[in-house]
């Protein structure tokens, strides 16, 4: 390994906690992030040389802290600043700032981090470019490209929710068990948000769009590692290691996503899917159920089977009933739906979409579901006009290519006993 | 003599580390593994999942009390571990070393195993 790859991982896992103890410390992100910009150039020209230091964390934030008030002063006094040699013997000073990192601040520090980038304030997308580029320093070329617009309008939203951001004021005190567990809700979900930024991506935006579930997912290790016993966050992290264990398996050629009863499983990343469910299974042992655990639990029923034939749509089935009850949506009734007609053919679950037209008329995946159980029952006619009102929904021409391909497909073998159309 | 060579680095670095940069060091290891295999002298290698798939049960009370996470909140965390045959220390070590090559940071724990059962698990 190189020595810069080394530093590059050491200076990426440092940041949110090195970020969160110098926002404490400074009370300004603007103020926090350049001084840790400016530890991060100096650990790039002392650590080649030096080797890296004990507690890479421990001496960014001291070297960080001592640059940020060096940088205050100057303004003041327009006082020179140390030489690097100055700053490079901090070893006991390095010792003594990790004992203190090691008590509970640091917990509360991350999840401020981590809950000033879900203000309700901003929109979600202003949410996930603002973690993006504060907690997991990001890039803003890659982030804009993420997004597809440039990196000018890119920075003109950061800018934006940062100024939203410092207006709203930032929490410094302690929170409370009850403020506590409500900022790792809005956190959880923000970086859920993060990650179907990137689970959600097709065609050209796969390749960079992809990376961002890789950020969704170490961001929800690095929670779970602060709130270990907390099943949610479990199932968070479990949830998206499942889904994203698919992705070799996930796209065509041509960046169409192919369907979970296509899928080649052989494909399936197994070390995720093991680390998935060990996840899901240490989660379900608090018997604190909620959605982020009931939708694992579904993902490790897909994972588990061998084969489509294999799965137990029966639990799945149930398992969609408890997420109706605890996240009601039609979407997840529509998803029920598609179990239903598995267990009990599609009738059934024609007679459970019905009343949800009105809601999900504009919704292209109602009208595929729909056609394809009405195709199961024969009425062709209705089928057909059904998918085309897909094909006239659907978001990209790929996607409508996508599902064109997929109706000729149902057509075909609609004589034999056929199947509806698989979540994704 | 059987060595246990553990694994320790921090975590939290290594889950940072690019697709890229994660399959070259597992490349280079497989080279020094199937060096040491093709002399007969490696035993079992295990990758662990990370500490937060964990769970620990603490025995010093009845009923053993179970806790999500690691046995122990440390900086660098047990990652996995190889068993070879060696000589003694110094070839222990010199094992050690030419995989620490393939894959620097963290460190190593060379421990002497004092009972060894190979197990009937099929892998």
């Amino acid at each position: 390994m190189t020595d810069l790859a080394w530093i590059d991982a050491a200076l990426t896992s440092a940041r949110p906690q090195a970020l969160g103890a110098l926002l404490r410390y400074f009370r300004d992100l603007d103020t926090a992030e350049e001084a840790y910009q400016n530890a991060c150039l100096r650990a790039l020209r002392t650590w080649p040389q030096n080797g890296p230091p004990r507690d890479a964390t421990a001496w960014l934030i001291l070297v960080a802290r001592n640059s940020g008030i060096d940088d205050a002063r100057r303004r003041g006094k327009q006082q020179a600043l140390p030489p690097d040699e100055a700053i490079s013997d901090i070893d006991d000073a390095e010792s003594e700032l990790a004992e203190r990192l090691d008590g509970s601040h640091y917990r509360d520090d991350i999840l401020r981090l981590l809950f000033i980038c879900c203000h309700p304030d901003l929109q979600p997308t202003q949410q996930i470019a603002l973690a993006l580029r504060i907690v997991s320093g990001l890039g803003l070329k890659q982030i804009a490209r993420a997004f597809l617009v440039s990196e000018a309008a890119m920075e003109q939203r950061i800018t934006r929710a940062k100024a939203a951001v410092a207006k709203a004021g930032v929490p410094f005190e302690t929170p409370g068990a009850v403020e506590r567990s409500e900022r790792l809700a809005a956190v959880a979900a923000m970086i859920y948000l993060i990650f179907n930024e990137g689970y959600s991506a097709s065609g050209e935006a796969i390749g960079s769009r992809t990376p961002l579930c890789d950020e969704a997912i170490r961001l929800a290790r690095l929670l779970l590692r602060l709130f270990a016993a907390e099943p949610e966050i479990m199932g968070l992290l479990s949830l998206m290691l499942l889904q994203h264990a698919r992705v070799a398996a996930r796209y065509d050629a041509d960046g169409g996503i192919v369907l979970l009863d296509d899928q080649d499983r052989g494909r399936w990343n197994r070390q995720m899917i093991a680390e998935g469910m060990a996840l899901i299974d240490k989660a379900m042992r608090h018997r604190r159920s909620g959605p982020y655990q009931v939708q694992a639990a579904i993902a490790a029923l897909h994972s588990g089977a061998a084969h489509p034939g294999e799965t137990d749509w029966t639990q799945i089935e149930l398992l969609y009933r408890t997420l109706e009850v605890q996240q009601p949506s039609p979407v997840v009734t529509l998803n029920r739906a598609v179990a239903v007609s598995k267990v009990q053919g599609p009738q059934a679950a024609l007679d459970l979409i019905a009343p949800l037209g009105r809601r999900l008329d504009g919704y292209f995946n109602y009208h595929g579901v729909r056609g394809a159980l009405l195709l199961q029952l024969g009425r062709t006619r209705e089928a057909h006009e059904a998918f085309d009102r897909a094909i006239a929904l659907a978001g990209t021409t790929a996607e409508a290519a996508h599902i064109r391909m997929h109706i000729d497909r149902l057509m075909a073998d609609c004589t034999a006993a056929t199947t509806a159309p698989g979540l994704k | 003599m059987l060595y246990a060579i553990l694994c320790y680095h921090d975590e939290d670095t290594v889950g940072s580390w690019s697709r890229e940069h994660e399959d070259a060091v597992m490349a280079k290891l497989a080279v020094v593994q199937e060096k040491f295999d093709a002399q007969g002298r490696l035993g079992p290698v295990a990758r662990l999942l990370p500490t937060t798939a964990a769970t620990t049960l603490r025995k010093d009370g009845d009923p053993p009390l179970v806790i999500d996470g690691p046995f122990a909140e440390t900086k660098e965390q047990l990652l996995g571990f190889y068993i070879i045959e060696a000589t003694g220390l110094d070839d222990a070590l010199e094992a050690a070393r030419e995989l620490g090559r393939a894959n620097p940071g963290g460190s190593y724990e060379i421990r002497p195993v004092g009972l060894f059962r190979p197990g009937s698990v099929a892998t």
